[in-house]
């Protein structure tokens, strides 16, 4: 486990305290924030990969003591700065120093609506082909860290590392986050949704025919 | 960008309490980085004035609109939400091949009913029966599909959740008043891709001849979530 959001199966977090459905935010300023990182999303600098690895990549103290909207506009401010949108001066400042050349850029309310309803597909053409059908049986890389960029975003959950499970169905080809997301380009391949055993997963399962069933890229699998 | 830049900042948590000295190398890197002094700390640190100071500088830089904000928000608050999803089980509860077409390829059906958008561009539908029950999570973030249930309760975004629904799922059911039979096997969905899952649950006995508009009153947001069951009528 390298980062703090990495927390399936962790002990330690108490009970789970159902809500009302309509109960949408819990202050003012948690739609907020949710608003400013999507439009801030559409300026184009970085892609949804980029944005988790910004909020994983929290001190884990932070990580641990921030309420979820607080940190996305922590992680905000931080892509801001590091794209070069905002400067550490303006942040400290609480003020605009100069224009903009990505103001050309702004979503305007206007195109919300269709921005929205557009949504941002992660499937692609190409890649390598397929070489698990359903059925297959596969084992999960021992390292549950990106192979590429130490520290880097994966997608790979830590419990899953090092298991044997069997592919039950082929997603297509998607944009490998643990690329995309140090803009190393979107590499592109096979996913499946891979079903494990929970008396398999943990030391002590509630129950022997449960099973815990992750969407997995092809380069994070070998034939079992 | 040439330099070190300090400054005094207010409200942050530090070593010497309430006014710490930020410093920050020459280079702004590439991307965040594991450094003490994330640009974030600069802001405000109680969170309301944190993005209050982000929305004045963003506004003032011609970066963001307000106005699409207060529509953004206006969205998820009052627009798209369990609705859109209730709608789409109580339809697969009504006709068979409906329900055929949405659990062999979900997309084009969902797509059809105008069910698209922002992180619901690749759904799948999982059925639960007497044999299995499906349950979501994200263990790694907080991935749901919006289209259908609007933005995740807060639960749902928890550590707690987050944590505890892949290794012990019957012990969080039972937190929100769900015991299934032992014969029932759960089946828990983590969400580690752009991959979204929407749990179909059981229709509730005593239901026969209820049309779609009154089934849709009995589909709860928990219930597509598999933390909870469709309410009998």
């Amino acid at each position: 486990m390298t980062r703090p959001h990495d927390m399936g199966g962790r002990f330690g977090d108490g009970p789970v305290t159902p809500e009302a459905e309509e109960v949408r935010f819990h202050a003012d300023w948690h739609p907020r924030a949710l608003a400013l990182t999507l439009a801030s999303g559409s300026l184009g600098l970085w892609n949804i990969d980029t944005s988790r690895h910004a909020r994983e990549a929290l001190a884990p103290k932070d990580y641990a003591r921030f309420a979820y909207y607080e940190k996305w506009i922590a992680a905000l401010a931080d892509l801001l700065v590091a794209k070069g949108a905002l400067s550490r001066a303006e942040l400290a400042e609480g003020r605009a120093m100069g224009n903009s050349d990505l103001a050309a850029k702004r979503l305007p309310a206007s195109a919300v609506a269709a921005v929205l309803a557009k949504g941002g597909p992660a499937t692609r053409g190409g890649g390598p082909a397929a070489t698990f059908t359903p059925g297959d049986r596969v084992t999960v890389r021992a390292h549950a860290e990106n192979m590429v960029v130490a520290g880097g975003h994966t997608r790979l959950p830590a419990y899953l590392a090092g298991h044997t499970g069997v592919i039950l169905r082929h997603h297509g080809t998607h944009v490998l986050p643990d690329s995309a997301a140090h803009g190393q380009g979107e590499a592109p391949e096979p996913l499946y949704a891979v079903a494990f055993r929970a008396a398999d997963l943990w030391a002590h399962p509630e129950h022997a025919g449960d099973e815990v069933v992750a969407d997995l890229w092809q380069s994070y699998l070998t034939r079992a | 960008m040439g330099g070190i830049y300090a400054r005094m900042r207010a409200g942050a948590s530090g070593p010497l309490g309430d006014w710490t000295i930020v410093r920050h190398a020459a280079h702004d890197p590439a991307m965040p980085h594991d450094h003490h002094d994330h640009p974030h700390s600069l802001l405000p640190s109680d969170p309301a004035l944190r993005v209050k100071a982000l929305e004045t500088i963003l506004t003032q830089k011609g970066l963001v609109d307000p106005a699409a904000l207060d529509e953004i928000i206006d969205t998820y608050e009052n627009r798209i939400g369990p609705k859109n999803g209730a709608h789409v089980v109580a339809r697969a509860w009504s006709d068979a091949a409906f329900r055929a077409a949405l659990l062999a390829d979900a997309d084009p059906v969902l797509a059809e009913m105008g069910y698209y958008g922002r992180q619901g561009e690749h759904m799948v539908v999982v059925e639960n029966t007497g044999d299995v029950h499906n349950m979501v999570v994200c263990t790694l973030c907080s991935c749901y599909p919006w289209p259908l249930l609007g933005i995740p309760p807060g639960w749902y975004k928890s550590d707690a959740y987050r944590a505890r629904a892949v290794r012990e799922p019957r012990k969080v059911l039972s937190e929100f008043g769900v015991t299934l039979p032992q014969d029932t096997s759960v089946r828990v969905w983590d969400s580690t891709a752009e991959v979204r899952y929407l749990v179909l649950p059981q229709r509730p006995a005593g239901t026969d001849g209820m049309d779609e508009a009154a089934l849709m009153d009995l589909v709860t947001r928990d219930s597509m979530i598999g933390c909870g069951l469709a309410v009998a009528p």
